[in-house]
């Protein structure tokens, strides 16, 4: 049989591929030869920055990812941790964000897909979402577009695939609107002893492929979509973006699951970035094994597939299984009966290569391990972004003080960064596998664990997404702590024991120094901040060239926190809950104002030191919060964060269940300035209620922790005033509760700025 | 028994089975789509909701052709109890085992939601829990969730009493805010004239304790229940 001619391959072809002269040489030195078109391809991916993690790999080296409790630290498809009683949990973020700026209903949905299959190809039934999500200002067309299309694809997969997404976040600045981020968050539970990990192991044990068919969508979506900046040519780069397919997603998940509940698999991994070729060269590196394949046996969706397309295609929902030689009919018979197409490929090796064939033509005959492991690695230079010194400092005496504390609170109430987000959780199924007793809206999402056979149990998962950019902007270092800090906080919040991380390093182009300072200093204070809170890094993904024209965003290293509360039972809720509690502050609020989002909205400043974080202080604190919630001190805590603590009472007055609104009278001591006291963003700060006051302040003082009590719930209004009577807020809950509903519907679809 | 069917694409058929097997302790199997018979035990079915077969085409098309389809036809036309939420509801009316369609939601959006529901009689297999004005509090999560008949045929539904729930407000209410679809009538759920089938947009099986959802859900599988107990006809 014929097929189209391959281009002839050399140097230029190679540069066309995104490889760099050195790494020209080192493959023409690891083959002794000019490699063969699907060869280069192969190269081409798997040492893309997206898949090898060249640029960040010698900084991540120095993370945390060890603990008691970690049963899989990174390197495999997520990470794992037991949670007791024989159960664990597996769970990772990923980034989808070229492909959502080209196109966002598909680059979203099939952003969710990915995470979904890296969850569930561990052996872990997919139990709950969340996303983090950026863009531009939205008095842009183009972006309330995105918005719309990406909310779309992440509720139109989601939804139909039947995994709860329980919370996440939004946020929108300018330096997003050339490169939006989409960050999906999934986590799944599994048996303990049911992990499966992604390795080819045992000469001759069949290779199955099952899932969709493969066609020629998404072929470079890794080394061109993922590992480069954007410039005006992006448009043209919609091809590589993957289209997804919830429905066989469903199926694939059953199906695998079923699967694996035989003793017939080896090993499993997912076909994502690279497809093909990324998942049979990781399975057979890990078990130091080789693999041949013969691609006429692929399931094919379009005539006339070259060797080249069918081992870069990145189409979705296709999974690469090794299985004990004789049981292959046995997970065929599975696949099929949920009319999935399946098909043994090829064959594991003993001798460490990757042989491909097509149509009995040798087209890929390769050495694992050179590919997978011995990708380059930089060690990029780095230096200080020119002006940072000056951003940083920040003159009081030209800050005017905050004339109209009322006025502010409800401008900061009607951004879309602080206002309500349920126009974009409304979209999305919250419910399905009806463990969510907590849903989005609060400080963290509470999903009870049940086993597979449905059995519920005392054990509950607290997950939180958190990253202030701006923060990480004026500092990476500080600013990635506070993220750890917050989302460690939040989980906190619900009584829940933070257990361990994941985290999206979403950032420019690392061949600038500046932004390759910027990634160490986020990774050094990920690593800092991860250590001292006892909260492992157990998996992650590492986002670059996130910059169009130049632009790059501000760094963003989002944080997914995973909390074990038990037993469930006793949980605290984030808003006032009833009338006639004392409202009691944990933490200390200090005389601090830069970065905040006050002084952006109010002085348009985006300037200053972040708030410092005392990451002692903050364990204690969250100790003082599980204790509490324990002992049922704590009705309901609320962590002060974007906003300080004016927003953070506003919130816990009027975001209970139903549109309950339960006022609150609170009186602030301190002499500090009023945008300060109101709206000041000091950390390792809760607003709780108790029933209990005097057992609260004892609790916290045991543990060390500053508690007064400020004020107490009841009423109609939310009035904050000065310890010595000056009234600042005395407003309607019902008139904030309105403004912060309507600060996203009325701009995306009132068409109001 | 109850049978749950399992399409595929269903997601919340273990949802369901959880609700009639470890929240109410009913016997409750899951039973594949492609069987052509259903167990001769079952006492009642259960058409989950989701996405079969990704809602392609036209939600509950492609499932109505499934082959267990044709065994729950004939279960319901012996009188056989077959209830079915969200998806199962949409596959219940493309059977024609109902009358009317569930259409995109008036907003276009996917809503999930906690709405309220006024049971408008409580004289059947699946509301007999409730009494007739109950206001239930059950969470909707759907992008063709818009009822609709024609407004003939609405007076129709009306007179033979067949609107078992309306969206109502929490006082009972209804108002055009209290509909999160955009259903005619504001019905929430239709049983067909016999009474034996019966569909519904709300996820009763999504309240069925109390930290979680609520217990209204209760109201309705609770009944059902009693009703099996009470001597419904088997397969």
């Amino acid at each position: 049989m014929s097929r189209r001619p391959d281009p002839a391959v050399d140097h230029a072809l190679a540069r066309e591929h995104g490889l760099s002269d050195e790494e020209w040489e080192r493959i023409l030195a690891i083959l002794g030869r000019t490699p063969t078109f699907p060869e280069l391809g192969i190269f081409s991916v798997m040492w893309s920055e997206h898949c090898s993690y060249k640029s960040s790999k010698n900084c991540l080296r120095t993370l945390p990812t060890k603990g008691e409790h970690v049963l899989q630290g990174p390197g495999e498809n997520a990470g794992a941790v037991a949670i007791g009683d024989g159960l664990a949990v597996i769970f990772k973020i990923e980034s989808h964000n070229h492909p959502s700026y080209v196109e966002p209903k598909q680059g979203a949905a099939t952003g969710v897909g990915g995470i979904l299959r890296d969850i569930f190809t561990m052996g872990a039934r997919p139990v709950a979402s969340l996303d983090s999500l950026r863009f531009g200002p939205l008095d842009d067309e183009k972006q309330r577009y995105l918005l719309r299309g990406v909310v779309d694809g992440i509720g139109g997969y989601g939804n139909a695939v039947g995994v709860a997404t329980v919370g996440g976040e939004a946020q929108f600045h300018p330096c997003y609107r050339g490169n939006i981020l989409v960050n999906a968050f999934n986590l799944g539970v599994v048996d303990a002893d049911r992990i499966f990990l992604a390795s080819a192991g045992g000469v001759g044990n069949p290779v199955i492929y099952a899932g969709s068919k493969t066609g020629r969508d998404g072929i470079h979506g890794a080394s061109l979509l993922a590992s480069a900046e954007f410039d005006d040519t992006t448009e043209s780069k919609r091809p590589t973006v993957q289209v997804g397919d919830p429905f066989t997603e469903k199926c694939l998940i059953e199906a695998c699951l079923e699967a694996m509940r035989t003793d017939a698999i080896i090993g499993i991994q997912d076909m994502g970035a690279a497809g093909l070729t990324c998942s049979s060269f990781e399975m057979a590196s890990r078990a130091g094994t080789g693999i041949e394949m013969d691609l006429d046996r692929v399931p094919q969706r379009e005539a006339n597939m070259t060797p080249y397309e069918l081992l870069l295609s990145e189409s979705q929902e296709r999974m690469l299984l090794v299985t004990r030689a004789g049981a292959e009919d046995r997970v065929r018979e599975i696949f099929e009966r949920w009319d999935l197409d399946v098909a043994v490929v090829g064959r594991v090796t003993g001798d460490g290569r990757m042989r491909v064939r097509w149509h009995g033509e040798t087209v890929v005959d390769i050495p694992v391990d050179p590919v997978a492991e011995s990708a380059p690695v930089y060690d990029r230079p780095r230096h200080e972004p020119a002006g940072l010194r000056e951003r940083q400092h920040l003159d009081r005496s030209r800050v005017a003080p905050e004339s109209d504390p009322a006025g502010a609170l409800e401008a900061l109430l009607d951004t879309p960064n602080l206002g309500s987000k349920a126009w974009i959780w409304r979209q999305y199924d919250q419910l399905v596998q009806g463990n969510t007793i907590l849903g989005p809206g609060g400080d963290a999402a509470l999903v009870r664990v049940k086993r597979e056979d449905g059995t519920p149990t005392h054990k509950a998962l607290a997950l939180a997404v958190d990253c202030n950019p701006r923060w990480c902007w004026l500092d990476p270092y500080g600013g990635t702590m506070a993220a750890v800090a917050e989302a460690a906080r939040n989980v906190a919040c619900t009584g829940a024991r933070p257990l361990a991380l994941t985290n999206c390093l979403n950032f420019g182009n690392p061949e600038k120094p500046e932004i390759m300072w910027q990634l160490a200093e986020s990774i050094r204070g990920l690593g800092d901040a991860a250590r001292e809170l006892g909260t492992p890094v157990i998996s992650g993904n590492v986002s670059l060239y996130n910059e169009t024209a130049g632009q790059p965003i501000h760094p963003t290293p989002t944080v997914a926190m995973v909390g074990l509360l038990e037993p469930w039972e006793r949980f605290a809720v984030s808003h006032f809950p009833a009338a006639g509690l004392s409202i009691v502050l944990l933490g200390e609020t200090t005389d601090e104002i830069g970065g905040s989002e006050w002084l952006a909205l109010r002085r348009g400043v985006e300037a200053g030191l972040p708030p410092r974080v005392d990451l002692a202080a903050e364990r204690r604190l969250h100790r003082v919060l599980a204790e509490g919630v324990a002992a049922g001190l704590v009705r309901s805590a609320h962590d002060v964060s974007d906003g300080g603590i004016a927003v953070a009472l506003a919130e816990c007055t009027f975001t209970g269940p139903g549109g309950l609104c339960v006022g609150a009278r609170v009186a602030l001591a301190g002499d500090l300035g009023v945008e300060t006291l109101l709206f000041g963003e000091s950390t390792g700060r809760v607003v709780t209620s108790s029933a209990t006051p005097d057992a609260l302040l004892a609790l916290a003082r045991r543990e060390g922790v500053p508690a007064r009590v400020v004020g107490e719930t009841g009423g109609a209004e939310l009035s904050i005033e000065r310890e010595h009577g000056e009234i600042l807020v005395r407003t309607a809950v019902d008139r904030l509760r309105g403004i912060w509903s309507r600060a996203l519907p009325r701009r995306l679809e009132e068409g109001e700025r | 028994m109850f049978a749950v069917v399992q399409f595929p694409g269903s997601n919340d058929d273990r949802d369901m089975r959880f609700a009639m097997k470890s929240v109410l302790g009913a016997p409750c199997a899951l039973v594949w789509h492609k069987e052509a018979a259903l167990p001769s035990d079952v006492r009642a079915v259960l058409l989950p909701g989701g996405f079969s077969y990704g809602d392609y085409l036209r939600c509950g098309a492609m499932a109505r052709f499934s082959p267990i389809m044709a065994a729950v036809r004939r279960f319901a036309d012996a009188g056989g109890l077959v209830l079915g939420t969200c998806n199962g509801f949409q596959v219940l009316c493309e059977a024609g085992l109902l009358p009317g369609a569930l259409l995109r939601n008036q907003d276009l959006h996917f809503v999930c939601d906690v709405v309220h529901v006024r049971v408008e009689r409580a004289d059947t297999p699946f509301t007999s829990r409730a009494r007739t004005g109950a206001v239930l509090q059950l969470p909707v999560k759907h992008g063709d969730g818009a009822y609709y008949v024609r407004p003939d045929e609405l007076t129709r539904l009306e007179a033979s009493r067949q609107i078992v729930l309306r969206y109502c407000d929490a006082a009972g209410v209804r108002s055009p805010g209290a509909n999160p679809n955009g259903s005619v009538g504001d019905v929430a759920g239709v049983c067909n004239a016999r009474g034996n089938v019966f569909g519904l947009m709300p996820h009763p099986e999504h309240a069925v304790e109390a930290a979680i959802g609520g217990l209204d859900g209760l109201a309705i599988l609770g009944s059902l229940l009693d009703a099996v107990k009470a001597g419904a006809p088997s397969a």
